[in-house]
């Protein structure tokens, strides 16, 4: 029915919630070895198609296929954790059960030095890196990652993407990746998405910046971030 | 030592062995006032012990259960805020568990009201004891099983569900335990002081841990010398055993604030 690369194929799914339209009628294939993007302003979903992708949420019609079998790594939005919870790094590291070679994924994504820190005490891009760890750690097929910069400065951005294209290349697994910005992603990416709550437009980088439809959310090139449905 | 005082000693220890890495998941999760609810729901349980006849400790079970099965699913209707929810079926419960006694009382049955409400370390008997202990190792064990998948919900919920954890079922699992702690700890500290036995040791604990095991282990050690220390205060001057344990473990609080700055 659908080749050996693709890990998931989302078709025709729409989400509604109280009446209102969340998702109409998304269509996405994420293959193994590719990054696709999602990206689109606030509110157009983005985070609703991540959670469907990641089986935490039924849509309303439409259907997901998820190749049997796959593993997949999930990289939240953001994780705070309360004060009152003493938790070192690597604790933290641990809490993702498998036995896989912690050392080798924290020298990967450079953190090693970060292990014995209370989590509280590090900085919003280490924290980041952390995150991308624990998804490493389960050695996925599929990683799936929202908005992976939040938090982090522009410098740490490109090094944080670059990390990305990395990972893709050295574990050839397919990455869905969530993003705000337009400049950076577009040149760590394969495939772009544009979503606002419909599917705007779709293909490579190139091609959607492009697109009518994308300038008319986006304006030209330079991020205006007109809120416009 | 007398009889009584060993029996009040080593139900105390019990309960701050329960208390301590139970309490620890409360303060973490931010559950104090759930705590509290299914606490100030027991009195209800206790007047249906009563009026069918039933083991005090098994009707306190039961209705605790039903009210945590209950605030899960009103909490999922999304109507109020979850502290309004909470305020309510507190306040309720208490009130209905509080007039079905005077009812029982009117009827001609003396029950000692104060003592369920405040508690009777001194009056633990060889039964409570069993309880204590039998429902003390069931809790213990089922927390140490699912210690890792637990934390990992606290950290992050949809996490730990990408992480192929069972989030429902532990989500179950971890009130049922809240439930049987207050039905077991009732008679020592009282239906209206139980949730600080669970949250001031771990919160006590927390200045001096560093990770989430150390934590638990030094707020059983601290539950355990608040035990001691308020059982000494109540029998040394006669004074109602329940608040003195928690005044003592205030204390060690005050004083764990004050050697960490």
């Amino acid at each position: 029915m659908f080749s050996n690369n693709i890990l998931v194929k989302v078709q025709n799914i729409s989400v509604r919630f109280q009446g209102n339209d969340i998702l109409d009628n998304i269509s996405l294939d994420v293959e193994r070895g590719r990054i696709v993007t999602l990206i689109g302003p606030n509110g157009a979903g983005k985070s609703t198609l991540v959670r469907i992708v990641l089986g935490l949420l039924k849509p309303n019609s439409g259907s997901v296929f998820r190749q049997s079998g796959i593993r997949v790594g999930y990289m939240p939005q953001h994780l705070s954790i309360d004060h009152s919870l003493p938790i070192t790094v690597l604790g933290f590291l641990r809490l993702s059960r498998v036995k896989t070679d912690i050392q080798q994924v924290v020298f990967e994504v450079g953190i090693s030095h970060l292990l014995d820190r209370p989590i509280q005490k590090i900085s919003g891009g280490e924290m980041q890196r952390v995150l991308l760890a624990r998804a490493l750690l389960r050695e996925p097929d599929l990683l799936v990652l929202d908005e992976p910069i939040q938090g982090v400065d522009i410098s740490g951005q490109s090094e944080l993407y670059e990390l990305i294209s990395k990972i893709r290349q050295q574990r050839g697994c397919g990455i869905l990746m969530v993003s705000h910005d337009l400049h950076l992603v577009m040149a760590a990416t394969d495939y772009v998405v544009c979503l606002n709550k419909h599917l705007c437009c779709s293909g490579h980088p190139e091609v959607v910046t492009k697109d009518p439809a994308y300038l008319k959310l986006f304006g030209t090139a330079i991020y205006t971030h007109k809120h416009k449905s | 030592m007398d009889d009584f005082l060993w029996r009040a000693l080593l139900g105390g220890v019990g309960i701050a062995l329960i208390a301590g890495p139970l309490g620890c998941f409360i303060v973490w999760r931010r559950m104090a006032y759930f705590g509290d609810t299914l606490a100030h729901s027991a009195l209800l349980g206790i007047a249906l012990g009563f009026l069918m006849n039933f083991n005090l400790m098994f009707s306190t079970l039961i209705v605790c259960v039903v009210i945590a099965v209950l605030l899960v699913i009103l909490r999922s209707q999304k109507g109020l805020a979850n502290d309004t929810l909470l305020g309510i079926l507190a306040h309720s419960t208490l009130s209905l568990g509080l007039v079905a006694l005077a009812f029982l009382q009117n009827d001609g049955l003396r029950i000692d009201l104060y003592g369920y409400l405040f508690g009777d370390l001194l009056a633990v008997t060889r039964s409570d004891l069993y309880w204590i202990y039998g429902g003390g190792s069931l809790i213990l064990l089922s927390l140490i099983r699912v210690w890792q998948s637990l934390l990992s919900i606290t950290l992050h919920e949809e996490l730990a569900q990408v992480e192929a954890v069972p989030v429902v079922w532990i989500h179950l699992l971890f009130m049922l335990m809240v439930a049987l702690v207050i039905a077991i700890a009732m008679k020592i500290v009282g239906i209206l002081l139980i949730t600080s036995l669970l949250i001031i040791p771990a919160a006590t604990a927390r200045n001096f841990a560093r990770t989430p095991e150390q934590m638990a282990f030094l707020a059983i050690f601290i539950g355990s010398l608040a035990v001691i220390g308020g059982l000494y205060m109540s029998w040394h001057w006669d004074i109602p055993t329940g608040p003195s344990v928690v005044l003592s473990a205030s204390c060690l609080f005050i004083i764990s604030l004050i050697s960490v700055r």
